[in-house]
């Protein structure tokens, strides 16, 4: 798994709540049986004028002036600043590999719904938690400096602004752990396989109905 | 003894391990995979050198993206015409070949949406710990299971090692007491619900669905409200087990039969939450004063009764609200104020994990019978969930009430919920949709989804824009029907 340690950067603003998955990343790009590539087609709707299909060459359709990540001054966005319950709907977990492929190194909102939030700690990309209020005041920073940057500390549970602001966020020790040091989750539980098999001979005993009805 | 919510209960019997940092490693006893959100796992697993830790807990089937269309369906997935789709959809089939995994193929008797096809197969059982790629896999918790949604990472974690490092959520209880009125569906009660709650409300939460209403709903009806808890925010919805579970589930192909059968339902009775059991969330909601719901808006909890008018927006209580409901009604064409029955419909759809159930069928059956689709209606496509809805539904003759009221019958699949296929609205229409979802773009890149149940969208279809369903249902009634 990809680590998280510290990052700063750019930040580019999704100034509304409740951005769901579909936005992040329309169904017609889920076919791909990769995990890469889908960043050109990162919030493909409001990101161009035409409609977007798997396979076409991104850099030849109509970008949308209107869409702020079009912007020049966030071309090198890698810090999105968004509105709360981000990531709501389809648990999808191309939304997460599409703001990863697209240069996000993390995001900060002050709220996610829960799958989308789970998949970002897959994938390397941090979703920092601030309060509404913490969430406004960067709003009105990010709009009123071109070129505005945070820098977050993993390991300090810190965002710090360039003239020297912190705010301080909270996240679980197990994915901060796993993030910080790139943790193989799969490989961690694997090391619990003696006990999975215990719990599944006492369950065996228990709920025999459970094992085995498909074959 | 300390008093337990159902929740506690699926939680503590499928504890595997408690770590220190509060993360919990939980045991997971039925895993459904489908062919969008698979293919990825797959290839981790193999790239890792694992293989599946169980077989006989994962059960397979396509649905998200293949085509309802009767002609293609025969073609067979080497007939799929979109090479990206075929690669996709013959991918779960070489990888559950590969690996040993029972599925369900594209034309097999058993196939289907993936949370229509759990349940009747019996797959899906009280008492379980249910996954699923997939955010509506909520639904199965109306068979009093722990069952939740998954990402891609998560869908390999499993069949790696039968288990998830989860966190215990917090305990919510919804409850809708009274007699709903006629014409008042399990989706008007669910959107109902998230109209209250907002679709953040159930964030971090697994809700129990309690009270009067849904001891008197039938599964299928349990499994339309806890379908859509995740468009309330809540990962998890439970109905807890009750009569009417233990006679759903007896016959059906995976439940256990004899001495096993007395066993398991035995046991399934105790899942209920303890009288004084302590949630930290009650919410609750008078039955009397549900009818039937419509969603005018590009989030579920943008939804009103259909006797009410488009809301202005300087109404919403803050001004994100109000900037979130003016950015809404102009992706969706809408002026506030006028009636939610004036809007009209260029299509129509009847399906999705959330009313593409045989009782979903009946219902929308009932209106279309002897009716015709309004002529400003392009197209009404009926989709039923699975391979068995359909059969059912055709052996009581629904098929062809909906095809003689100019309705399409079609294969079972996803479709126009998600728009994977070729099933999809075009820039600006508007639909009567059954489905979960009305995000922007949701079911055709521009179109305007209206939610509603499977009634109020077959009379949709007939009248050529949004109308209250209740009279149309009054036995005996004699409905002019306006075109």
């Amino acid at each position: 798994m990809k680590s998280f340690t510290q990052h700063k950067g750019i930040v580019g603003p999704m100034d509304r709540a409740n951005v769901d998955t579909d936005m992040i990343i329309p169904k017609q790009f889920l076919k791909s049986i990769q995990r890469s590539g889908f960043g050109p087609n990162l919030f493909d709707e409001l990101r161009y004028l035409d409609q977007g299909e798997p396979g076409q060459d991104c850099r030849a359709r109509p970008v949308n002036p209107e869409f702020p990540l079009n912007q020049a001054r966030y071309n090198d966005a890698s810090i999105l600043l968004a509105q709360k319950n981000f990531g709501c709907g389809s648990s999808r977990e191309h939304a997460p590999w599409a703001l990863e492929d697209y240069g996000f190194k993390a995001i900060i909102a002050s709220s996610y719904a829960d799958i989308f939030y789970n998949n970002c700690f897959k994938n390397g990309l941090l979703p920092v938690i601030l309060t509404e209020p913490e969430i406004d005041v960067l709003f009105n920073a990010l709009y009123e400096q071109e070129g505005f940057t945070l820098d977050i500390d993993l390991g300090a549970q810190t965002v710090t602004s360039d003239d020297g602001v912190v705010f301080q966020f909270e996240l679980d020790q197990f994915r901060k752990e796993c993030l910080l040091n790139g943790l193989d989750e799969i490989g961690l539980t694997m090391l619990k396989a003696d006990r999975i098999k215990s719990y599944e001979q006492d369950r065996a005993e228990q709920h025999p109905w459970v094992f085995g009805a498909i074959k | 003894m300390v008093s337990k919510t159902l929740y506690d209960k699926l939680w503590d019997s499928h504890l595997v391990d408690e770590n220190e940092d509060g993360s919990s490693l939980i045991y997971i006893d039925r895993h459904i995979l489908h062919e969008v959100t698979s293919p990825q796992a797959f290839e981790g697993l193999r790239l890792a050198g694992r293989t599946p830790w169980r077989l006989d807990t994962n059960i397979a089937t396509p649905d998200h993206n293949i085509s309802t269309d009767r002609s293609e369906r025969e073609a067979g997935v080497a007939g799929i015409p979109d090479q990206v789709s075929r690669i996709q959809v013959q991918t779960l089939d070489d990888n559950c070949d590969h690996f040993g995994i029972k599925e369900f193929k594209m034309n097999e008797m058993g196939q289907g949406i993936v949370h229509v096809m759990g349940p009747e197969l019996g797959a899906t059982m009280p008492g379980m710990t249910v996954v699923c790629g997939d955010s509506h896999t909520a639904t199965h918790g109306a068979l009093g299971c722990l069952a939740h949604g998954i990402g891609t990472s998560e869908v390999e974690h499993v069949l790696a090692t039968q288990c998830l490092v989860s966190k215990k959520m917090k305990n919510m209880r919804v409850t809708v007491d009274g007699e709903l009125g006629p014409g008042v569906t399990p989706k008007d009660v669910i959107l109902a619900i998230i109209g209250k709650i907002g679709t953040a409300g159930g964030n971090q939460h697994a809700i129990e669905f309690a009270g009067s209403v849904f001891r008197k709903m039938s599964i299928e009806g349990r499994m339309t409200v806890c379908n859509m808890a995740i468009e309330a925010g809540a990962r998890v919805g439970m109905v807890a087990v009750d009569q009417r579970t233990i006679d759903y589930c007896e016959g059906r192909q995976f439940v256990p039969k004899g001495q096993l059968w007395d066993q398991a339902s035995e046991y399934w009775r105790t899942l209920v939450s303890d009288e004084d059991a302590v949630f930290d969330t009650d919410v609750s909601l008078d039955a009397l004063e549900i009818i039937p719901q419509v969603t005018w808006g590009t989030s579920p909890e943008m939804v009103a009764p259909v006797t009410a008018n488009v809301p202005h927006p300087e109404n919403q209580p803050s001004s994100d609200l109000r900037k979130g409901a003016q950015q809404a009604l102009d992706y969706m064409g809408l002026v506030a104020g006028m009636p939610i029955t004036s809007i009209g419909v260029d299509r129509v759809f009847i399906g999705s994990c959330t009313n593409s159930r045989i009782e979903d069928m009946r219902e929308a059956a009932r209106v279309a019978k002897g009716r015709m689709v309004a002529r400003s209606v392009k197209q009404v496509l009926v989709v039923p969930g699975s391979q068995m809805v359909k059969a059912q539904a055709e052996s009581e003759g629904l098929d062809k009430i909906f095809k003689a009221a100019g309705m399409e019958w079609r294969e079972p699949g996803c479709s126009m919920c998600l728009a994977m296929n070729a099933d999809k609205l075009g820039n600006g229409e508007h639909c009567a949709s059954t489905s979960n979802r009305n995000f922007e773009g949701r079911q055709g890149s521009g179109g305007r989804t209206h939610l509603m149940s499977p009634a109020m969208a077959a009379a949709a279809a007939v009248a050529g824009h949004i109308v209250d369903v209740r009279p149309w249902l009054l036995e005996g009634s004699v409905t002019e029907v306006s075109q």
